[in-house]
């Protein structure tokens, strides 16, 4: 693996976003507006509806701020991968030195580039126009964090396969997962309000460890470290199958040819 | 071990689409300083051969070696001695000329990038388009672009495809005359596909008739057309084209 070339997927995406207004404010405009939205929503579910000394707003709108933050990493990830597709750039990409895994590595550096952007910006709003501040989940945060931008690099690059794999139309399943995600990941609600088959489901997935333990933590009490670790072992298994994914996708694509004819989307 | 002479060598090359033989058992071998035509109607089997010298598709038998490298085991060590420029894969209109070319460069691992670039947009008349964006150009000026880029890395094994198909003539000549005086110079060859014969008998050294994904004929553009009692090389291509059963490998 060369980090040069890694560099050079990094680099493409950069000079995209800084000749484009359309591309620099949805990295961080529809999540602010999200924080606004729910920071109010939590103010007035406050002042109507919280037991004495409970406070929606690092629950809920901490919740709301995590969750953008893995759907900005997910996005990071396949609007990187998108920009090959729109611009039909495989062959002439592909037909390079440059390995899948530098070149998944590339799209992997620009999802953390402009995620960091979402998240500072999130963090901003929420602090400075709801009170919300970090410091509160304590170290907690860090394995927060790392636990969903697993399952947002996760996300992305399954996305990314399926596109590659089904063609840029395929492109409309992959916008909505997070919103078909966010019911079973318990991002509002403990898991317990779920039907049982959705809880069986919902641990299955990383973030529902992530969002139980944000729920304990403003609770004040101790997080399940063991339940923790579970859900970051799940979040890498995660990404390592989707990984294979890929890989077995992108195979296919050079054994019957859809990447040579990609560019033509010719792809059935 | 390697012939020292050969950049390219192609060995029982195959591939099929369900039940279609797209290429069938090709054999050949470019060596360096040479320029070799791959003729053949459409849908003969050509950018087939070509997209499994990239990597980019997998072929079904047979070896491809690149400088005794073979593309399948060492894809990347062999592809970063290749390039390749096709009117079919134009480079992302969305980025600036001088970008694509950095972004390029830097994905062949080019020594001294940013000289390389500014010696290629002067050879390629690019100055002018250094910072427009690729998808504004004109296929000519994108051609141009995408030639540049094929250069880069002075390829042992530059692929063309149709390179000069989208230039006007008096642009498509200075080409021409460029990319034969790059593999006469330098240390490499190049595999060349057009469907302009007088191009061919122009630049090439070599040609191969590729006919149903199989090499029918084999030899020098100048001298076969008499071998096979025609007069032209245009008329040998409609023959192969038509009648390809009337013809032998030569």
């Amino acid at each position: 693996m060369q980090p040069v070339r890694i560099g050079a997927i990094v680099l493409r995406h950069f000079y995209l976003l800084r000749g484009s207004p359309a591309r620099v404010v949805p990295l961080f405009a529809w999540v602010a507006i999200d924080i606004v939205l729910w920071g109010f929503i939590t103010r007035y579910l406050n002042s109507v509806a919280a037991a004495p000394g409970f406070n929606f707003v690092p629950s809920l709108l901490g919740a709301v701020l995590l969750w953008d933050f893995l759907v900005r990493v997910m996005m990071g990830v396949t609007t990187a991968f998108f920009e090959d597709v729109w611009s039909r750039n495989f062959l002439i990409i592909f037909a390079t030195p440059l390995e899948i895994s530098e070149y998944v590595g590339g799209l992997v550096l620009s999802s953390i580039a402009t995620s960091s952007v979402g998240l500072a910006v999130m963090l901003l709003v929420a602090a400075a126009a709801f009170g919300l501040s970090f410091l509160g989940y304590g170290l907690m945060l860090v394995p927060f964090l790392l636990v969903l931008f697993l399952t947002g690099i996760a996300l992305g690059i399954f996305g990314a396969a399926v596109v590659l794999r089904f063609g840029p139309a395929a492109e409309w399943f992959i916008w909505p997962i997070p919103a078909l995600l966010s019911p079973f990941a318990g991002v509002f609600y403990p898991l317990a309000t779920l039907p049982r088959w959705m809880q069986y489901l919902a641990r299955l997935l990383p973030p529902s460890y992530v969002f139980e333990g944000v729920r304990q933590v403003v609770a004040g009490h101790a997080v399940s470290g063991v339940a923790l670790v579970g859900g970051g072992c799940l979040a890498v298994v995660g990404l390592l199958l989707a990984c294979w994914f890929f890989l077995g996708i992108y195979r296919h694509a050079v054994r019957t040819g859809l990447i040579a004819r990609y560019s033509a989307e010719s792809v059935s | 071990m390697p012939d020292c002479g050969l950049v390219l060598s192609v060995s029982e090359l195959s591939k099929a689409y369900g039940d279609t033989v797209a290429v069938d058992r090709v054999s050949f071998d470019v060596g360096r300083n040479e320029i070799v035509g791959l003729l053949g109607p459409n849908g003969a089997g050509k950018t087939t051969v070509i997209n499994m010298i990239l990597g980019v598709l997998e072929p079904d038998g047979g070896s491809i070696r690149i400088e005794g490298l073979d593309v399948t085991r060492h894809r990347s060590q062999a592809l970063a001695r290749t390039n390749f420029a096709a009117v079919y894969a134009p480079l992302p209109g969305n980025l600036s000329v001088a970008q694509n070319l950095r972004i390029f460069g830097m994905i062949y691992g080019v020594a001294d990038l940013p000289h390389r670039i500014d010696e290629l947009i002067g050879q390629f008349d690019l100055a002018a388009f250094r910072d427009v964006k690729c998808g504004l150009l004109s296929s000519g000026e994108q051609t141009r672009v995408c030639l540049a880029k094929a250069m880069l890395n002075r390829p042992t094994v530059l692929l063309l495809d149709e390179p000069a198909a989208s230039l006007d003539p008096a642009t498509a000549r200075e080409i021409r005359a460029g990319i034969r005086e790059t593999a006469r110079s330098g240390s490499g060859g190049v595999l060349w596909t057009s469907h302009n014969m007088y191009e061919v008998e122009e630049v090439c050294d070599r040609v191969l008739f590729l006919s149903h994904g199989k090499i029918l004929l084999e030899g020098d553009p100048k001298t076969l057309p008499h071998d096979h009692g025609k007069d032209t090389l245009e008329e040998l291509f409609i023959t192969v084209a038509r009648e390809p059963l009337t013809l032998e490998r030569g």
